[in-house]
């Protein structure tokens, strides 16, 4: 059965962080690009982009805690 | 004329809609209302792709218990958001009709919700745009 311990947590909002870039990313490839094989790659590279940069300016913040 | 420029006239010519002044209204405004809606009455197939993306991630930022903000012009910030939320057209108002998007600021997931909520209006604001370019011909 499942039970919330803090690991869990952590996975969900990385998780949300996937969910989102994947709509976001979904939505500008079709709208920036005609072509199915751009679209393809373009989703991707910013699907990518996205979840990055979200890793990279985390671990940045992480010796500057609030 | 070289061939490149032959192809570049082509292109644009097949792209171009021949649509008039109050049809392009028209399908702006439904663009808004039903985000994609627009697209598919200017036949582009990737409106079905808005369809089902952008209600979905307002429904996936409802159930993340995010907040529909109000319009108070008091709080710019909150009237911002609010304006934002109000982009994804008739589901922010099915939603409202339905009493959700009250929003538990506790809940761990509150701010995601409200990143999903408030960015599904501002691409279907962007898609809105796309498609009265699309109208105009000029894509």
């Amino acid at each position: 059965m499942w039970r919330w311990d803090e690991s869990s947590l952590v996975e969900s909002h990385f998780l949300l962080l996937l969910v989102f870039s994947c709509f976001v990313s979904v939505v500008f490839a079709a709208l920036l690009r005609d072509e199915l094989r751009e679209q393809l790659r373009l989703g991707v590279l910013m699907f990518g982009a996205l979840v990055g940069a979200a890793l990279v300016v985390g671990w940045l913040m992480y010796p500057f805690p609030l | 004329m070289s061939e490149r420029h032959v192809h570049y006239t082509v292109r644009v010519s097949a792209t171009r809609a021949a649509v008039d002044r109050p049809t392009q209204i028209l399908v702006c405004l439904a663009a808004w209302a039903v985000p994609g809606a627009g697209h598919l009455w200017l036949r582009r197939p990737k409106g079905v792709v808005f369809l089902v993306a952008l209600p979905l991630m307002f429904a996936i930022g409802i159930g993340l218990e995010g907040r529909m903000f109000p319009f108070d012009l008091s709080q710019p910030l909150v009237a911002l958001a609010a304006a934002a939320d109000l982009g994804v057209g008739i589901p922010y108002f099915v939603a409202r009709g339905l009493g959700l998007g009250a929003g538990r600021v506790v809940a761990s997931t509150y701010e995601y919700g409200n990143a999903f909520i408030i960015v599904a209006g501002l691409l279907n604001l962007l898609v809105v745009i796309d498609a009265f370019d699309v109208a105009m011909g000029r894509k």
